[in-house]
């Protein structure tokens, strides 16, 4: 089944000059063909201004393509009677979770999303308890927002999206501005919903180390798809990465400087444990 | 000429019930021309203490002084010292505001009173310094990518030509070439200019690959303080800080549980190459 379906999408911002007239007109998604299947974990990586962050807002439907189509669950996101179904569907996270809490408790601000869209309020307060149990915030139901960590505030940022029962999540950068412990726990709630409870995830991240365990990973540059494959795939291949102003993870980075240097390590090694455990075979072999 | 703090403490709301220490008998000295890291999770205090280190807190109780003078004297001149410690808070792009990259850069010399002419002159060189020519002096911020509009927000700093550097997590929200790019040009200056860098910053790899010291914030304490290489060797007690070691450390330390002679110290991808590489040579 598919999820998200997007065929030669392109968008474009215009440029002003001083008198308000279209200067230039910059094309920052330019023939974008992308397809995710209910239940994937789908990572995209991309330099900043390689267009992902625009890619991302036309999954559900805040910016809507120039050219092309984008069908979020089948439904056609141009279509404006469906706009509801389709925020629902999608939802998204953004970067700064100090800008998408409202409420000043916990699960008040988990609840708005439900309240908006009619939800019994009974029923309100089951999916409010599901999903700050989902992201394993249950235990600061009553606390005030402003009192959490970053990673804290975020993972209640994303039981408010996940309060919505959407089928697909959309987070941008969500632990960029995040301490490590806080990034660890974030990921963590991302990978226990994609797994768990089955909704499909879009991850936009600048941290390599994120996007290991994903399905698929998609590169983006000036607008276009130019990798896609695996993790093992995509970070085989350093050099290109390098290329796209990316990086690969610590690991693969370090088992490439070791291949080059002569030591037989095989290629897309992805995480550390894997790198312990071929450096220790080598060893026992030579 | 250095930072040196005594017995800083800093506390919210004092004398009421809601009383919190922020910060707790802090005594640190920062050399000149240090190259330093700051790392804490959020909430340990790092922000607060960068924010004393140039005036913008006032300290509850205790010392600090810049190049031997107490700053908390009266009469000490609070504006010189800040133009002499500049910081770069986080996410310092939203703080740019002019018609264009010059102006913007020009508007931190013309406070301190120097000519149209000499401030010009300041802001090209802190522009050349951060990487940006010429072409850019007539563009409109706004149509900067990320790490163009960040490195403008920094030689708008530059531009009053500091004596210590405080970055407040520089990197944050770049992609990794434009994290490399700038890290590079600050290790460039702090190389060719001799400027005191204090990084604050949440990415261990990049304090392990940079800096030549590190302080780790905890609760309002200093946890630790020393070269890279022995903070990271505690990387158990800093996960309990809720921070972490560079991947590299975990992988050198597994790496010697299961018996390969490898230095479980190393730090950054480079030394953890030198080490393995010594290890199966020595077969």
């Amino acid at each position: 089944m598919k999820m998200i379906q997007a065929e030669q999408v392109i968008y474009e911002y215009a440029r002003y000059d001083e008198e308000g007239n279209v200067a230039e007109m910059k094309r920052a998604v330019d023939g974008v063909d992308l397809d995710v299947q209910k239940g994937d974990f789908v990572a995209i990586l991309g330099h900043n201004g390689s267009g992902k962050s625009t890619l991302a807002k036309h999954l559900n439907a805040i910016l809507l393509p120039r050219e092309g189509t984008v069908w979020v669950d089948g439904k056609d996101t141009k279509d404006a009677d469906k706009l509801w179904e389709i925020r629902q569907s999608a939802g998204m996270v953004f970067q700064n979770p100090d800008n998408q809490i409202i409420g000043t408790i916990v699960e008040e601000d988990v609840g708005f999303g439900p309240e908006n869209m009619g939800v019994p309020t009974g029923e309100i307060w089951e999916r409010v308890e599901e999903s700050l149990r989902a992201v394993n915030m249950l235990k600061y139901r009553h606390h005030s927002p402003n009192k959490l960590s970053g990673g804290q505030k975020q993972r209640v940022a994303i039981a408010g999206v996940v309060a919505m029962h959407p089928k697909c999540i959309v987070l941008d950068e969500p632990t960029a501005m995040l301490d490590p412990n806080g990034r660890k726990e974030v990921i963590r709630a991302v990978r226990a919903l994609n797994q768990v409870e089955d909704i499909t995830v879009i991850l936009i991240t600048h941290y390599m180390e994120e996007v290991i365990h994903a399905d698929r990973v998609i590169v983006m540059d000036q607008g276009k798809i130019v990798m896609q494959g695996t993790p093992r795939e995509i970070f085989s291949r350093v050099e290109e990465l390098k290329a796209y102003r990316l990086d690969v993870p610590q690991a693969t980075l370090l088992a490439y400087e070791l291949q080059k240097a002569g030591l037989p390590l095989p290629d897309g090694i992805l995480s550390r444990e894997e790198l312990v455990e071929e450096l220790c075979r080598l060893k026992q072999n030579s | 000429m250095s930072i040196k703090a005594e017995q800083l403490n800093y506390r919210y709301s004092p004398g009421t019930a809601y009383e919190i220490y922020a910060l707790k008998d802090i005594n640190l000295e920062i050399l000149d021309g240090q190259f330093l890291g700051l790392i804490g999770h959020t909430g340990s205090g790092k922000s607060t203490l960068v924010q004393h280190l140039n005036g913008l807190i006032r300290a509850t109780s205790g010392h600090l002084y810049f190049n031997g003078e107490d700053i908390y004297q009266e009469g000490y001149p609070m504006r010189q010292l800040r133009s002499q410690v500049g910081l770069v808070f986080q996410y310092p792009e939203h703080q740019l505001f002019e018609v264009d990259v010059i102006s913007d850069v020009c508007f931190g010399p013309l406070n301190q009173g120097l000519s149209k002419e000499e401030a010009r002159e300041r802001a090209k060189r802190a522009l050349q310094m951060v990487g940006l020519g010429e072409e850019s002096y007539s563009r409109s911020p706004f149509e900067l990518s990320g790490g163009q509009k960040r490195r403008v927000a920094i030689a708008g700093v530059l531009a009053m030509e500091p004596q210590v550097l405080i970055l407040d997590e520089p990197t944050a929200g770049l992609d990794p070439r434009g994290r490399d790019e700038i890290l590079d040009q600050i290790r460039l200056l702090h190389q060719e200019k001799h400027i005191t860098i204090v990084l604050v910053s949440h990415s261990m790899e990049d304090v392990a690959e940079y800096v030549e010291r590190i302080i780790v914030m905890n609760q309002g304490v200093i946890a630790f303080d020393g070269a890279p290489r022995e903070v990271f060797r505690h990387y158990e007690a800093l996960e309990q800080m809720g921070l972490a070691a560079p991947q590299v450390t975990y992988m050198m330390h597994a790496l010697k549980a299961r018996g390969l002679e490898v230095d479980e110290n190393a730090t950054t991808i480079q030394e953890a190459r030198e080490t393995i590489l010594k290890a199966f040579r020595k077969e």
